[in-house]
């Protein structure tokens, strides 16, 4: 047990130095995302079955809680800060919503493109489960499926 | 400047880019954080292809006549209480309290099981009335998604119980507090990925 706390001590790493943590000050945070999250979540709910709200507005209003929601779950539970240590984790955090933004958005912009361009098989049309996916571009009288 | 300097001199006045390496704990932190992101970039793809795939029912079940509200905000109660209770762990983890890390990883075990037990309920109801995956390509994607997640919760369950087990065998090293850490840091990010889930697929579905 003494050799373990010695390299414990020797790697110095086992708290940040001026950070001296007690039950009170450390359940702060924790407290304040629970409360937070709550909240947001029963907002959430409340919101998708509301006739309070216009309709159209509920995609909105369920779009900004959830970021709300995502952002205290950053900031209390995975202690994202904007302090010296945090400026990488901000950094990284900033790429990764940006490509998860590009993955989301362009698939849904590109399918819904090609979606439009496909005559036969439209959304709201009959089923067509040999051509799905395969835009009718062959000349007619082709034979469209296996 | 001598090398010997008091470290608390140096972090005022030495810019960061001049400080040298990070504290171990920092550094760990960041390798993880790099990794859920990359994770969270694998479920943004299942989160497109269900965004793309959502309305192809082909004639099939909708969202809104599978989804059951109550059961999604129970689960979703389960997944926020467990993260709490994570934190609890890390706090008890930092005050080195091995009796209260205990309570607050079985806690964190128990309210993540209980998640799963829904979740695997509501799956096999689904499957049981022909909504399995194989039924149009909107399921495909909702199994794709909800499913992925509820492997990473089962995978971190398997990871917490392997955790306390090293708490007990190797004790409160470094190497063992880092992985608690980590474990840490990837249930919350499972909370935020559930957030998206529970927002576009349950309370999006019309």
């Amino acid at each position: 047990m003494d050799e373990r706390e010695l390299r414990q001590a020797q790697s110095g790493d086992s708290e940040t130095p001026g950070e001296s943590p007690d039950w009170k000050s450390g359940l702060v945070k924790p407290l304040m995302g629970l409360a937070g999250s709550i909240v947001l979540t029963l907002a959430s709910f409340w919101a998708a079955g509301t006739p309070l709200v216009w309709g159209p507005g509920v995609p909105v209003l369920l779009a900004a809680l959830a970021i709300g929601q995502m952002g205290v779950h950053l900031v209390f539970f995975l202690h994202v800060s904007s302090g010296p240590e945090g400026t990488n984790t901000i950094l990284a955090l900033a790429f990764g919503v940006f490509v998860v933004a590009l993955v989301v958005f362009g698939s849904m912009v590109i399918m819904a493109n090609l979606d439009a361009g496909m005559a036969s098989c439209g959304m709201h049309a009959s089923p067509c489960p040999q051509s799905f996916g395969h835009p009718p571009l062959s000349a007619p009288g082709a034979p469209t499926g296996p | 400047m001598s090398a010997s300097a008091p470290t608390v001199v140096t972090e005022i006045e030495i810019p960061i880019s001049e400080r040298g390496p990070s504290p171990r704990k920092v550094i760990i932190g960041y390798g993880f954080w790099l990794f859920l992101l990359s994770d969270i970039i694998v479920f943004s793809a299942l989160f497109a292809a269900y965004a793309v795939l959502s309305g192809r029912t082909d004639g099939g079940p909708t969202g809104a006549q599978l989804f059951h509200r109550q059961t999604v905000l129970v689960e979703t109660g389960c997944l926020l209480f467990s993260s709490f209770a994570c934190a609890m762990m890390s706090l008890a983890i930092e005050l080195r309290r091995r009796a209260w890390m205990v309570a607050g990883a079985l806690a964190t075990f128990v309210l993540g099981a209980a998640f799963l037990v829904l979740e695997l309920g509501e799956f096999g109801a689904m499957i049981a009335r022909g909504a399995g995956p194989n039924r149009s390509a909107f399921l495909s994607a909702f199994f794709a998604l909800v499913g992925m997640h509820g492997l990473h919760v089962s995978i971190g369950l398997a990871w917490l119980v392997s955790m306390v087990a090293q708490v007990f065998t190797l004790g409160w090293r470094p190497m063992v507090i880092g992985r608690l850490a980590c474990f840490s840091l990837f249930w919350h990010a499972l909370d935020i990925v559930w957030i998206g889930v529970f927002t576009i697929v349950y309370l999006g579905a019309r």
